[in-house]
């Protein structure tokens, strides 16, 4: 683990820079038409943070995690992993994969039927060279340190391990290659949520020890909030606003994270939600409606919302949403009047 | 002196609870299979007597004679009669077992080496691999396979090694398809994801964490193609394009003794018989075997 930080703590561990992934559609005459799944985006993930991402189905949660993992090809777009864009001479992509992990949503799927967990966990050491002796060793030590007698699960096979095991031994996969950056994809969704608590705090302890970077993608606001520092919302494979965990609960600025999080369920019998916020489906990402892509489901759009697309504005200390109502001079009847420039620290 | 001193001093691993795993499990239920153990019993009966044939014989499989021909069973000296030149049936169908068993083996294992790596390549990688791949092999396969194997015999001219190597080649897409298809659904699967995300080469992928997972079925479809590779491999010989006289084959004996059919029936039926226990035996197998795997627990 020599010279692991680069850049130094204030440069980003991983900076997105227009993001963009079209999927073609498959059949059909005439054009072709594609599923805009990631149109776009640009974000970056701080050295040691939590980044939570939430966003309805379908709006391009997961493909985005795939394209930080690589598993699939950006159309157009960069990734730079502390200061060395992915896939150059000073980060081969063998490289950044042993830097950045991911844990999938489904446990099951994820593990290989025919592997011992040792082995499943061992995998990924012996790739990058480590002795198959040292390599099985580590992996006991970390299925020890996910929680897992080794003596007692080192041996099994996936089908012997309940959801939560299993979902531990993949946490333990993904950090036998001594990753900075882990991406969980959905990855305590599948779980009930006793065990959803365990793996969670799980998680913590394993960033706080490891000083680990995660990416948390989920639907479940509730422990998106409990786990992360910054939270960035999606819709129809565009970022609508993203900023400190404590600013979008409180002060949420863009109508479509209000509207999520007002169909939060609550905890308390005497406030809990009686209307739907929003209604309906997202509209398909093979045709999205232009301008801005909430505007068909928006409480307060306008005539203008259906011509102009909105920028990414900051709002707020390290706060921006994607709204014509937060841009100065956007021609909204409530955008701020032109040339009004938030004057806090920028992201 | 002790051999472990001779080693350099290691941390020791301590040792875990071990699961039987997969093949271990496969094993055990086939254990538990009286009829799989019993088909595998003839099946090991038959492999005895292939290597053992010159040595097991009780008379002479070549030596002929005018007065003993077409002998019923039961005759003296000849417990399964004589055929048409007169020559001992028991001891020309326990020697022709070997070419026979032979014939019907050898181009279902290469067919499960060649078509295997054919179809796992093709269903891993996908794409334009996939389709010039898996086109290809559906022209061979658009053919019956019986016509495709005399027409590469026919052309190949008749012999042995011929007849092994057309019989390979109508193999091969056969098993090319079924491989294709099992990658194909196992390549899908997020542990391959997930090993792809760990760095691993193509390769690696393929030998570590598909391979476990497609072998048995592809293995369980080529040993049901023994029996189908023994029929075809006797039929060629029936038409002259195998085994060439006076090797003793089961398919060559039926050949040379369909003309006795009506004088002595059960004579001329017994390579037919060798053929169908044979055949069957490796059939009922296969199918106890997927039954063995198919399983979940």
């Amino acid at each position: 683990m020599t010279q692991r930080d680069i850049g130094g703590p204030a440069q980003p561990l991983l900076r997105v820079e227009k993001l963009l992934k079209h999927f073609p559609t498959k059949g059909g005459l005439g054009k072709r038409r594609v599923v805009r799944a990631v149109d776009g985006i640009d974000f970056v993930v701080r050295k040691g943070e939590t980044l939570g991402v939430v966003g309805e189905s379908g709006c391009g949660k997961s493909t985005t995690a795939r394209l930080l993992m690589q598993l699939i090809q950006q159309d157009s777009g960069e990734l730079v992993f502390d200061a060395m864009a992915v896939g150059g001479h000073q980060l081969p992509l063998r490289e950044y994969r042993r830097q950045v992990q991911m844990v999938f949503q489904d446990s099951y799927s994820s593990l290989n039927p025919r592997l011992t967990m040792e082995q499943a966990v061992a995998f990924g050491p012996s790739v990058h060279g480590v002795s198959q002796r040292e390599a099985l060793q580590r992996a006991r030590d970390l299925l020890g340190r996910v929680g897992l007698e080794p003596t007692r699960f080192a041996g099994r096979y996936a089908h012997e391990l309940s959801g939560g095991q299993r979902q531990r031994v993949n946490i333990a996969r993904a950090l036998a290659v001594e990753p900075r950056l882990v991406i969980l994809d959905e990855a305590v969704s599948a779980l009930d949520k006793s065990v959803e608590a365990q793996v969670l705090n799980l998680l913590l302890d394993l960033k706080a020890s490891l000083q680990l970077t995660y990416v948390f993608i989920s639907h479940d606001l509730h422990v998106v909030r409990y786990l992360s520092d910054r939270i960035m919302v999606m819709y129809l494979g565009e970022i609508v606003e993203v900023g400190p965990t404590q600013a979008l609960f409180s002060a949420a600025q863009h109508p479509y994270t209000q509207a999520l999080l007002t169909s939060m369920p609550s905890m308390d019998p005497g406030n809990r939600t009686r209307v739907s916020p929003l209604s309906g489906d997202p509209p398909s990402p093979i045709d999205p409606p232009p301008g801005c892509r909430f505007h068909t489901r928006c409480p307060h759009a306008e005539a203008v919302c259906a011509q102009a697309a909105p920028q990414l504005t900051t709002t707020g200390d390290h706060h921006y949403a994607a709204c014509l109502m937060v841009q100065p001079g956007a021609g909204h009847s409530q955008s701020p009047p032109a040339g009004l420039i938030y004057t806090g620290a920028s992201a | 002196m002790n051999l472990s001193m001779l080693r350099p001093a290691a941390p020791a691993i301590a040792p875990v609870e071990r699961s039987p795993g997969y093949w271990g499990e496969v094993f055990n239920r086939v254990c538990r299979d009286p009829i799989a153990l019993a088909v595998a019993a003839v099946i090991l009966a038959l492999l005895a007597l292939a290597v053992l044939g010159p040595w097991a014989v009780p008379g002479d499989p070549f030596t002929t004679s005018m007065f003993k021909r077409l002998k019923p069973i039961g005759t003296e000296g000849f417990p399964l009669g004589t055929d048409e030149l007169g020559r001992d049936m028991l001891s020309r169908l326990m020697l022709g077992t070997r070419l026979s068993l032979f014939m019907g083996i050898t181009p279902v294992v290469f067919a499960f080496f060649i078509g295997g790596a054919i179809g796992v390549v093709a269903g891993y990688f996908g794409g334009w691999l996939n389709s010039l791949i898996m086109r290809t092999v559906d022209v061979f396969y658009a053919f019956p396979s019986v016509l495709l194997a005399i027409a590469f015999s026919g052309a190949l001219g008749a012999g042995v090694n011929n007849a092994l190597i057309s019989l390979t080649l109508v193999f091969v897409p056969q098993v090319a398809r079924i491989a294709e298809s099992v990658t194909t659904q196992v390549r899908n699967r997020d542990y391959i994801e997930a090993a792809r995300a760990s760095g691993a080469g193509a390769f690696t992928i393929i030998r570590s964490q598909v391979l476990g997972n497609v072998l048995g079925p592809i293995f369980v479809f080529t040993t049901g193609l023994i029996s189908v590779s023994m029929i075809l491999a006797s039929g060629l010989s029936f038409l002259g394009l195998g085994v060439t006289p006076p090797e003793p084959e089961w398919g060559l004996m039926l050949n040379t003794l369909r003309t006795a059919i009506y004088t002595q029936p059960w004579v001329s039926a017994l390579p037919g018989a060798m053929i169908f226990i044979t055949s069957i035996s490796f059939n009922v197998l296969a199918d106890r075997l997927r039954a063995a795997m198919a399983v979940r627990s």
